[in-house]
């Protein structure tokens, strides 16, 4: 698995500066150069971090947290998944800021420094475990010995103990299609009525996706001329496991993989003109307004304007501008089995990045 | 579907169903609460139109400390009225103590639906009147006196501070890892006394039998013995 090398080998240049307010001693501390694993977290680059600025810290406790261009980082998310989103154009080094006070507690939840990381990744470990088996068995059932052995080896990028002990999981890996095996082949895709697959674990066919898109309404000639993302509130976030259709002599590509998360927005206009009037009405909804912080609700019994949100599509399908994967694009007629078994994290979740364009809309009232 | 073969979870679509059926039974069954309302999820105008995807809401709800007795009471404010109407939970006078250092607490709960796990997921958050958050310790105390036990020794109910999925906020939740588990025996306890169906859009009220207890929203009995609409 040369590729899965790779991406455990992969690592991003950080720069990262001193929060300006957090400055207390002339001339201010030059930046610190750090190597950050794709795979790895920032939170755990602290103890590198700190030694290079702890003199010319303001008294008080540490809590520490980084921001990219003024965009609080989420600290749970991979540093390469970060780095792939936020820079459309790849900087290099990754100008970071990091802060030791003021944790911005509104916006980000708290983070304690590693254990507070290793349960985020044990965490959605359980959670792939309870997408491809059904139940967290596999990951409760670990020792307490194998699950820190695990961490320890995502956390010091050893590939070859992380394979050893998650060997343990029993997770195994996608099937390439044209592999004959009697009991995928018996194996319909929908899962949920109980079907028992190897090993009398109840296999669901679903593979552990994190998926996270923006959108641009124009094109652009550089990366470098997108508009930033300034708040985490213009990605949209999909945590959405894909189910593998597999059909006679067809491949499973990652484009597929993509439309099954995305289905009316990637085929081609004719068909979406078709699908709107097909649409199934609900009757009661409420619809609210965008504030959802605010407590006053809209009254009842209107009808969802889904037609209106459909007709702001049917002008045209989007486009994708950009799919990004361990800082790869991989071309779309890959097989999504082989993107899953190479690319995906350590928590056998895959993040994918996506750019969609959607084409420039006039009003959603028709 | 038989609850034999029943794995105890929902898809999405089934989620939205049960949402309404809850919503409609919390509505006349629970007439002292405000109403669940169903939110959209913003701005995602690429999920597939058969989908309906949201989430149901109740928000600024007051939760009083609990009294001695386990069971917290609990009442809405509406900000405009000047008094509680007589429709309100009788409150034991005992609890309403309100001294200058018992602000009140205010919660909101969000009821989502996790294509993870498929089961739904409780979301919740406290806040002061002025909208400072509440911490973990300090909604631990406003919990019924034996759900907070609960919750320590639970395997199957345990609080978890997570990004809420669609807010990008900090949110307290459930953890949804042992739902499907207890929500199948839920059903098969019931389908001895009726049909062996599931019924799925009933989902969400024997969900929430359980879960309202943890946070000490009691489902009235008029709402789960109704199984004929």
């Amino acid at each position: 698995m040369e590729a899965q090398k790779y991406v455990w080998e992969g690592a991003i240049p950080l720069q990262i500066h001193l929060n300006e307010s957090e400055v207390t001693t002339l001339p201010p501390p030059p930046p610190a150069l750090i190597l950050a694993p794709r795979i790895g977290y920032l939170p755990l680059l602290i103890p590198l971090i700190k030694p290079h600025f702890a003199a010319t810290l303001p008294p008080g406790v540490d809590t520490v947290w980084f921001d990219y261009k003024g965009l609080p980082l989420k600290w749970y998310i991979p540093t390469g998944v970060l780095f792939d989103l936020l820079c459309a154009e790849p900087e290099r080094p990754w100008n970071l800021t990091v802060h030791f006070r003021g944790y911005p507690n509104n916006l980000l939840i708290p983070c304690e420094g590693e254990d507070s990381v290793k349960w985020s990744f044990i965490n959605s470990l359980k959670e792939a475990d309870y997408i491809i088996s059904g139940n967290c068995k596999n990951v409760m059932h670990m020792s307490q010995f194998d699950q820190l052995e695990l961490w320890h080896s995502v956390m010091n990028g050893n590939l070859e103990a992380y394979l050893r002990t998650s060997s343990k999981l029993k997770f195994g890996i996608v099937e390439d299609e044209y592999t004959l095996k009697i009991d995928l082949c018996s194996q319909k895709s929908r899962k949920t009525t109980g079907e028992v697959g190897m090993g009398g674990q109840m296999k669901t066919g679903k593979i552990p996706v994190r998926l996270y898109i923006w959108s641009v309404s124009e094109d652009f000639e550089d990366f470098e001329d997108m508009p930033k993302i300034d708040s985490w509130d213009k990605i949209s976030y999909i945590n959405q496991p894909i189910e593998i259709h597999r059909e006679e002599g067809k491949c499973f590509t990652l484009h597929d993989a993509l439309k099954s998360l995305m289905p009316e927005f990637l085929v081609d206009k004719s068909l979406i003109d078709e699908e709107s009037f097909r649409l199934e009405g609900e009757d009661e909804q409420v619809i609210l307004s965008e504030d959802l912080s605010s407590n006053r609700m809209a009254a009842e019994g209107r009808e969802i304007s889904c037609q209106s949100v459909e007709s702001t599509c049917t002008s045209g399908a989007a486009e994708i501008k950009l799919v990004r994967i361990q800082g790869i694009e991989p071309k779309l007629e890959i097989p999504f089995s082989w993107v899953v078994n190479n690319l995906k994290n350590p928590e056998h979740f895959l993040h994918i990045c996506v750019c969609l364009k959607f084409p420039q809309v006039n009003s959603l009232d028709r | 579907m038989d609850v034999s073969c029943w794995d105890g979870t929902l898809s999405l679509n089934e989620f939205s169903r049960a949402a309404r059926t809850f919503a409609e039974k919390w509505k006349i069954g629970n007439s002292a609460f405000p109403p669940w309302l169903w939110v959209n999820v913003p701005k995602r105008p690429f999920v597939a139109s058969q989908q309906v995807d949201g989430f149901l809401s109740l928000e600024n709800i007051c939760l009083i400390r609990p009294s001695k007795v386990c069971g917290a009471e609990v009442s809405h404010l509406e900000e405009e009225e000047t008094g509680f109407s007589e429709k309100e939970v009788a409150i034991d006078d005992a609890t309403l103590v309100l001294s200058n250092h018992h602000e009140m607490h205010y919660y909101d709960f969000h009821i989502v639906y996790s294509a993870s796990y498929r089961v739904p997921v409780l979301y919740f958050r406290g806040y002061y009147s002025d909208g400072c958050p509440l911490q973990l310790n300090e909604i631990e105390k406003d919990l019924p006196a034996c759900s907070a036990k609960v919750l320590l020794e639970s395997k199957w109910t345990f609080i978890t501070q997570e990004e809420h999925p669609y807010l990008n906020r900090p949110w307290y939740k459930l953890h949804p890892c042992g739902t499907s588990e207890w929500m199948k025996l839920l059903f098969l306890g019931e389908a001895a006394l009726a049909e062996k169906r599931v019924a799925i859009e009933l989902y969400l009220v024997s969900w929430f039998s359980v879960v309202g207890q943890v946070i000490g929203l009691r489902i009235p009995i008029e709402m789960m013995n109704d199984r004929t609409n």
